[in-house]
């Protein structure tokens, strides 16, 4: 017989589990951190080679 | 490609399918053979969702998109990170609270029947279609230029994915993605080590950088609010928000990564994973075209990188023609090659007004080698106007062949063949699954309480797909338009069905009956536009998007606000 999945229970609520990093909107924040920093970098090395 | 080159591409192919083979042998689970394992990490999700994106042809074109136009084609992953943040935080949640296994089970929750189907129905024609051309792209440049036949190479990656994909479903996939992942970023780490070893002495990476820089290859970022320009940071945020999010959260091929694995949480670290890791990844790979370009600035280049169709020209009728050019361009490069270290060499004494009159004659001299190789594709053109003259393909793996120590070769050919299967695994995967649930089990409901037979039926139309991905690319040969029009095919659909899945996750009290109606007609008005206005099919993601969204505000004001809360939720 086929089991149908089970819905996960655990929530938004659940934490990332990260040093550091208590909720998700953190490191959401991080990664678009992360992001903007390369993007900085990127534009950084253009100068610098071009 | 010798003997030690056979055992290490061989033996890496076939073991790592093998071992997925092997692995999974025994998955009886109707949700481990659709969704993985039930206790996949976030790494694990996290390079299954990588090594789907990355096809052969990412690891073939993109250095020879460095090569030929620079490193610009970086900002087209702009907006990834971004899509991803909005897939983590608002459809993998939902995703997982409701159990589904495919994006479009969502839609039936969502909508109602008629909008899954059509959500559905989208990505098998778009996906299907595609399938024999993921095959067949990589297939035909590796024949080319290994003297292999294609029809050998096509059957063998078919067979191969096909044996291990049916074996084990999503978690076989997973599983194997992850050593074929180790298999890619080993030998592209090796290449460009390869690659920096071989460089001129004294020259280094920095002057090569210098080098690739002063001649327009290294401009990553470019803030330019001109239209006209194919790269620039605005498009690529724009532009690259909109594939990416319709692509990580709605396409099955994708979707199926990371919903299953041990928790939300592990799904939610994979994605990030990516959304942190892919533009310096695509930026190394970029970067190892440009230094190519550098490379081949100080060794004598080919003037057309796919010599067999060169030398097929220039053993023909009109050989002489081929011949000049060939001279023209060795001279050219030469003289290229020398106004280069005239530059290098007033750039260290530092005198300004001498360093900028070297650079003028260096770009100068660049210019007049790439007339040179304009016309040598001219003259292939004016030979046979069937000849493909786009030769950036074969760049890269020109270098492999010709100059890495064998071992490396087969590494590198192995990478290629790595890419092909695991992007290809995860579509036949999806292609299955999307088949089995979406319509072979929603059209059978009594049949979905037989977990056994949905598993088989699961795995036979993973065959099937497969079988017909293989019969596809070895008949592709035959109809070269069709492929470009595939190609296009996806742009043309991925806008309207993001445009779907936003209003069913942000305009709630839009109904079934609205959006599929807007659907087809903001489908139609894509098709239509598509047929009539002669604009980058890049955009009709956009307009596509923005159509369905707006046509399904309309249609449900004018059916009535409250309708959509009353329709759906039993497909």
């Amino acid at each position: 017989v086929t089991r149908p999945p089970q819905p996960d229970q655990r929530s938004d609520a659940e934490p990332p589990g990260l040093p550091g990093f208590r909720t998700w909107r953190r490191v959401y924040l991080f990664v678009f951190g992360w992001f903007v920093l390369v993007v900085v970098l990127l534009a950084a090395f253009t100068r610098i080679f071009s | 490609v010798n003997l030690a080159d056979w055992v290490v591409l061989l033996g890496t192919m076939i073991g790592i399918a093998a071992y997925g083979s092997w692995r999974t042998r025994h998955t009886r689970s109707l949700n481990t053979y659709l969704k993985g394992s039930q206790s996949a990490g976030w790494g694990t999700i996290g390079l299954s969702v990588m090594a789907t994106q990355a096809s052969a042809i990412t690891f073939l074109s993109i250095p020879g998109q460095g090569f030929e136009s620079g490193i610009g084609f970086v900002q087209n992953y702009f907006g990834l990170p971004l899509a991803l943040i909005i897939v983590c935080a608002v459809f993998l949640p939902m995703y997982r609270r409701l159990a589904v296994y495919t994006s479009y089970e969502f839609l039936g929750r969502r909508f109602d029947r008629k909008t899954r189907l059509l959500g559905a129905g989208l990505f098998l024609l778009q996906r299907g279609l595609s399938a024999g051309v993921t095959i067949y792209a990589p297939a035909i440049i590796l024949s080319t230029v290994l003297g292999w036949r294609l029809d050998v190479i096509v059957v063998f990656t078919g067979l191969l994915v096909i044996v291990y994909t049916v074996t084990g479903g999503s978690e076989a996939v997973s599983l194997t993605q992850k050593w074929q992942m180790a298999v890619i970023f080993g030998g592209m780490v090796t290449a460009l080590a390869v690659l920096l070893a071989k460089l001129p002495e004294g020259l280094g990476f920095t002057g090569a950088a210098h080098v690739a820089g002063a001649l327009g290859k290294l401009q990553a970022v470019d803030f330019s609010l001109d239209a006209s320009r194919r790269y620039t940071l605005w498009s690529g945020l724009l532009g690259g928000l909109f594939l990416s999010l319709s692509y990580f959260g709605t396409d099955q091929s994708q979707v199926q990564r990371y919903i299953g694995g041990a928790s939300l949480r592990e799904g939610r670290l994979g994605l990030m994973f990516n959304a942190v890791l892919k533009i310096p990844m695509q930026f190394v790979i970029l970067l190892l075209g440009a230094l190519l370009f550098v490379f081949y600035q100080f060794e004598r280049p080919p003037v057309f990188f796919n010599q067999s169709e060169w030398q097929r020209h220039a053993r023909g009728a009109d050989g002489a023609t081929f011949l000049a050019l060939e001279g023209r361009y060795a001279a050219a490069a030469a003289d290229t090659q020398q106004a280069i270290r005239a530059w290098l060499d007033a750039r260290s004494a530092a005198n300004a007004a001498v360093e900028s009159a070297a650079r003028a004659a260096m770009v100068e001299a660049n210019h007049r080698a790439d007339a040179v190789r304009s016309e040598a594709k001219a003259a292939l053109r004016a030979a046979d106007p069937r000849t493909k003259t786009k030769d950036s393909d074969y760049v890269f793996i020109t270098f492999i062949l010709t100059k890495l120590p064998h071992g490396a070769i087969g590494l590198l050919v192995a990478v290629m063949f790595a890419a092909a299967l695991s992007s290809k695994s995860a579509e036949l995967n999806a292609l299955a699954t999307t088949t089995t649930i979406d319509f072979w089990r929603h059209f059978r409901p009594l049949a979905a309480a037989d977990e056994a037979r949905n598993v088989r039926v699961a795995k036979r139309f993973t065959a099937l797909w497969g079988m017909f991905a293989v019969a596809f690319a070895l008949f592709a040969g035959f109809a070269e338009n069709l492929i470009e029009a595939i190609n296009i095919l996806g742009s043309i659909f991925y806008g309207v069905v993001l445009g779907i899945f936003l209003v069913a996750f942000f305009i709630r009290y839009v109904g079934g009956s609205a959006v599929f109606f807007a659907a087809v007609a903001a489908q139609t008005l894509v098709i239509v536009m598509f047929f009539s206005l002669n604009i980058g099919y890049l955009w009709y993601n956009l307009i596509g998007c923005a159509a369905c969204i707006l046509f399904s505000v309309l249609l449900q004001a004018v059916l009535g606000r409250g309708a959509g809360d009353h329709e759906g939720r039993t497909a």
